[in-house]
């Protein structure tokens, strides 16, 4: 019953009425036409409101902040530094961390500072891609197919079906069997079904939406086709995209980084996090530093996607409004 | 009843659902009836009787299983060119139940008004349809500050309002309310009625007016309709439908209604109807009340009674009335 | 009935709920007092608090809601500050409640069966097994439950609405609460329906003798069921007193404005009256009296001072200013 809030809130006592209240006071008051109606809060938009929520999230906010930051450096990190990803040097090699060298050098006298930023960069890359596809292929799938209906739909979910039931990472080994090793082939496997919950999401919430009576009244007054899709659905489905993109980024950087591990990945001396991964865990003995650094970082940034994606959801999700 | 005097004829009109295999929902079951130009029919009836399907499939929103529905001397099949269904869409609109989901959360008050306007080319610039817009604001009550604001800072009345001035936007001669103040406060139904029927004076407007509070519909409708599974049982105007009830399921139904008047209610007895409604699923071809009524006979398990008409304009379908 | 004693008290309660666009102020000094048998309705239109006093009183307030001042007491006792522990034991064995939508109250994945003899289990240790399940057959036919032997083992989603409305009053009278709250109980339901439920409602209130407070905004539930009103506005008490009073000689120009915007059934065509405007946002609520801007009887000081309460008989009691002795021609 007691609800714990840190602000105490205190009602406001009503005024008591002065027992001296002039005489002109008990006349009968003319009504304002304009009152009747009023409306006592300020207004904004639906998005609005959810930046709000969102801002009142400490948690979120940080974890955007500290997202905006590692990006800032995956991009500017190893074009401004003096060392490149790939320069070996041998007379510097497992060097501990130093002031030369923050993340210290690997077996071959490679500049980890260089090469987690530079890693960084490909596992974010990857995350955006997956973002775009979702986006693209993800949207427009389940909007058609839920916009059309009937046959159309029934076929389309039947071919959702199949790519779901076909075994992910095994398409992706095959990829990469026939292609080259590269970012190129990750960023293909991952086409195939990663806009997948995407289009299904979409889809669910379209169909929601095609029952309600805004969409109804919509279609009387005359709107179809295009201008129904972007007036009425698409905006009523941002939240779900968002969401979905917040949690579709963090999976994608995690296939990248676990293909790249058992060794399906990228080939040196390109480097993702999950390339400096395995390297650092094969030299976990003689050189601790070069495991722990880039898991820091992967860590960083899946756990700070995951907590902004939760922050999102509760500030974009409509059930919480009043 | 001259032919020309009647907008909307809508003849053995029927809606089935079919949810599986040999499941049928018959929600609409073969209804016919008239609505006069400039009058306001009351269909009414208890969740689960059609009314609100039926007002949906003679505006097209569902398509008809069997029967037709003619508008202004044209069955509606026949409106085909782009340019006749615009005509229709703007003769005929409808005002919705739920104030919560019928106006586009993300859209300002000013263009869910304005979208009917803008479809049809109603307004020759900007300046225009913010003329037109605050003209419809201001004939249901609201103002120009109510504009620029989002559906979900009004009150359930204020959103109830902006759709009845959505609905007008078009000019239209036919309006479908359905349900529209069943999920109002009591002091704010009377409101939405009122301005309802100013509308009518004012804009010559027909309307046909589902609801299932039989005092507000009685009030402001020249003829009732009362429907039971699917079907039409009785067919009156209001003040002889309220005096002399025919139909054993319409007297239950006036019956039932509790009257704000303690004395009375007090003092009177109610025909309680045993049991509910039966399902609407698989109905078979009887008489749809013979389960709840106290004069069923083997004739009601029979034969469907067909809707008769046993006074000038009084029509019941009832077979123990002759 | 001014012997009978009272089994709830309710004493100015403020009740504020804390929501992402402001603080709610929900209600405002709310009191009022439930007597032994008696069938106390409160009216009001939605956002008027009506609903969230009862919340507050069951300890069931939303996220973000709590009890600023004010006290509850229940047959003495003061429940205010009871922890949620404390209130599991009041809630079901002294005070129940039945809400508007029964499928919702209900567990789907539950008998019926088993959802009232968990209710027994809970505050009545004592029963064994094969008691609790013959009560419970027997309550199922007490609220006119055909066949309650059979309908023991059957799930909510095998009930009607009106059947499974049916079900919650029998849960709720479990365990002979002296105190049945009952928000909204046929606004879900059909007219047919609704008029068996309040039945029923009257007949059991008369056989284990509950006292029942019904929150409605249905004035002519109101006329048939209750022995007091309580007429609520903008999270204050606008009007109070017997049904009587308040149908034929009500006071508060709000319950005027109410009663003239509903259609007499059986009159000629009539212009119906309505209240203007829209009930105001308890974010910023008025200073003076919440229903001024939409009153047809305003006086200038109505916007600027909360009206005081004015007594016209023992029970009845208006919040207005225009029964003050100043206004000419105060009434």
């Amino acid at each position: 019953m007691m609800f714990k809030r840190k602000e105490k809130f205190v009602p406001a006592k009503p005024v008591e009425a002065p027992a001296d209240l002039p005489a002109d006071l008990f006349e009968a008051a003319e009504q304002n036409s304009s009152d009747l109606e009023y409306i006592a809060r300020k207004h904004h938009s639906a998005l609005y409101d959810g930046w709000i929520r969102l801002r009142k999230n400490k948690a979120a906010v940080i974890c955007a902040v500290i997202l905006i930051v590692i990006t800032l450096f995956a991009i500017f990190a190893p074009i401004l530094g003096q060392y490149t990803y790939f320069d070996t040097n041998y007379k510097a090699k497992l060097k501990p961390p130093s002031i030369e060298h923050p993340f210290g050098t690997d077996q071959f006298g490679r500049d980890q500072w260089a090469r987690i930023w530079y890693g960084t960069r490909i596992s974010l890359l990857i995350g955006l891609v997956a973002a775009l596809l979702n986006l693209f292929i993800g949207v427009i799938y389940g909007a058609v197919s839920a916009m059309i209906g009937g046959r159309v739909d029934a076929i389309m979910q039947r071919i959702i079906e199949i790519l779901v039931g076909v075994p992910h990472l095994i398409i992706v080994i095959l990829f990469m069997m026939i292609l080259p090793p590269g970012v190129g082939t990750i960023v293909i496997a991952m086409s195939i079904t990663g806009w997948v919950n995407m289009a299904r999401l979409v889809r669910a919430q379209i169909l929601k939406l095609k029952n309600q009576e805004f969409v109804m009244a919509a279609k009387l007054l005359g709107t179809s086709g295009w201008k129904m899709i972007m007036k009425h659905l698409v905006p009523n489905t941002v939240s779900v995209i968002v969401i979905q993109i917040m949690f579709a980024i963090p999976s994608a950087i995690f296939t990248e980084a676990f293909l790249s591990f058992i060794g399906v990945g990228l080939a040196a001396p390109k480097a993702s996090l999950g390339v400096l991964i395995n390297d650092g865990y094969k030299m976990l003995r003689a050189a601790p530093y070069m495991l722990i650094y880039p898991a820091l970082a992967i860590i960083l940034i899946m756990v700070c996607f995951s907590i902004l994606g939760d922050g999102l959801r509760d500030a974009l999700d409509p059930r919480m409004k009043h | 009843m001259a032919q020309q005097d009647n907008l909307v004829v809508v003849k053995d009109l029927a809606r089935h659902f079919v949810l599986g295999k040999d499941q049928v929902l018959k929600a609409v079951d073969g209804v016919s009836f008239a609505i006069r130009r400039g009058e306001t029919f009351g269909l009414v009836g208890e969740s689960g009787c059609g009314k609100s399907t039926l007002g949906r499939t003679i505006i097209g929103l569902y398509d008809c299983t069997k029967g037709s529905v003619e508008f202004d001397g044209k069955d509606m099949k026949d409106y085909k060119s782009a340019a006749e269904r615009a005509e229709l869409s703007q003769r005929m609109q409808m005002i919705f139940q739920d104030p919560y989901t019928s106006l586009n959360p993300r859209m300002k008050v000013m263009d869910i008004v304005a979208e009917g306007i803008d479809n049809h080319h109603l307004a020759k610039n900007n300046a225009e349809r913010t003329k037109m817009v605050i003209q419809l604001l201001e004939a249901v009550g609201l103002n120009e500050g109510h504009a620029n604001r989002y559906p979900h800072e009004f009150s359930g009345g204020q959103r109830q309002r902006v759709g009845i001035a959505r609905a007008l936007s078009v000019n239209p001669d036919f309006v479908i309310a359905d349900e529209p103040i069943s999920a109002l406060d009591v002091s704010i139904q009377a409101q939405v009625v009122n301005l309802l029927k100013n509308l009518q004076k004012t804009r010559n407007l027909t309307y046909l007016f589902i609801a299932h509070d039989l005092s507000m519909v009685k009030y402001i409708s020249d003829r009732i309709g009362v429907m039971y599974l699917g079907n039409m049982v009785e067919l009156a105007t209001s003040q002889e439908l309220f005096d002399k009830p025919l139909h054993p399921y319409t007297q239950a139904l006036l019956s039932a209604i509790p009257l704000p008047d303690p004395k009375v209610e007090r003092e009177r007895s109610r025909i309680v109807l045993e049991g509910s409604v039966s399902s609407p699923i698989n109905l078979p071809n009887n008489c749809r009340f013979c389960t709840r009524c106290k004069y069923c006979t083997e004739q009601c398990r029979k034969e469907v009674p067909p809707l008769r008409e046993v006074e000038p304009g009084h029509f019941v379908a009832c077979h123990m009335i002759k | 009935m001014s012997e009978k004693k009272k089994l709830l008290e309710v004493k100015d309660m403020y009740v504020s709920i804390h929501t992402d666009s402001g603080v709610v102020q929900a209600v405002r000094g709310v009191s009022f007092d439930l007597y032994e048998g008696e069938t106390l309705a409160i009216v009001g239109e939605s956002g008027s608090g009506k609903s969230i006093t009862n919340k507050a009183i069951m300890g069931l307030l939303p996220i973000g809601g709590r009890i600023d001042s004010g006290t509850v007491l229940l047959g003495g006792k003061d429940i205010t500050h009871y922890t949620e522990k404390q209130m599991r034991d009041v809630r079901g064995a002294e005070i129940s409640m039945i809400f508007q939508d029964p499928l919702t109250s209900l567990n789907p994945t539950m008998t019926v069966g088993k959802q009232i003899t968990e209710m027994l289990m809970l505050h009545k240790p004592g029963m064994t097994k094969e008691q609790r399940k013959e009560r419970a057959i027997e309550l199922l036919g007490m609220v006119g439950i055909p066949n309650p032997t059979e309908r023991f083992d059957q799930y909510p989603h095998q009930f009607s609405g009106g059947m499974r409305q049916r079900v919650m009053i029998s849960i709720a009278l479990a365990c002979e609460p002296k105190i049945l709250i009952a928000d909204e109980p046929t606004t879900a339901l059909d007219v047919t329906i609704q008029a068996q439920i309040l039945d029923l409602m009257k007949e059991l209130q008369k056989k284990i003798n509950t006292s029942i407070i019904i929150i409605t905004h249905n004035l002519g539930v109101v006329a048939s069921v209750a022995d007091r009103v309580l007429v609520m506005y903008g999270g204050k008490f606008a009007e109070v007193g017997d049904l009587d009073e308040v149908f034929y000689d009500m006071k508060h120009p709000y319950t005027k404005g109410l009663m003239e915007s509903i259609p007499i059934l059986h009159s000629e065509d009539q212009d119906l009256y309505s209240i203007p405007g829209s009930p105001p946002d308890l974010v910023k609520p008025p200073v003076g009296c919440p229903f001024a801007p939409r009153c047809n009887e305003c006086l200038k000081v109505c916007k600027l001072y909360p009206p005081k309460t004015h007594s016209f008989s023992e029970k009845h009691m208006a919040t207005c200013w225009l029964y003050d002795e100043r206004v000419k021609g105060a009434k």
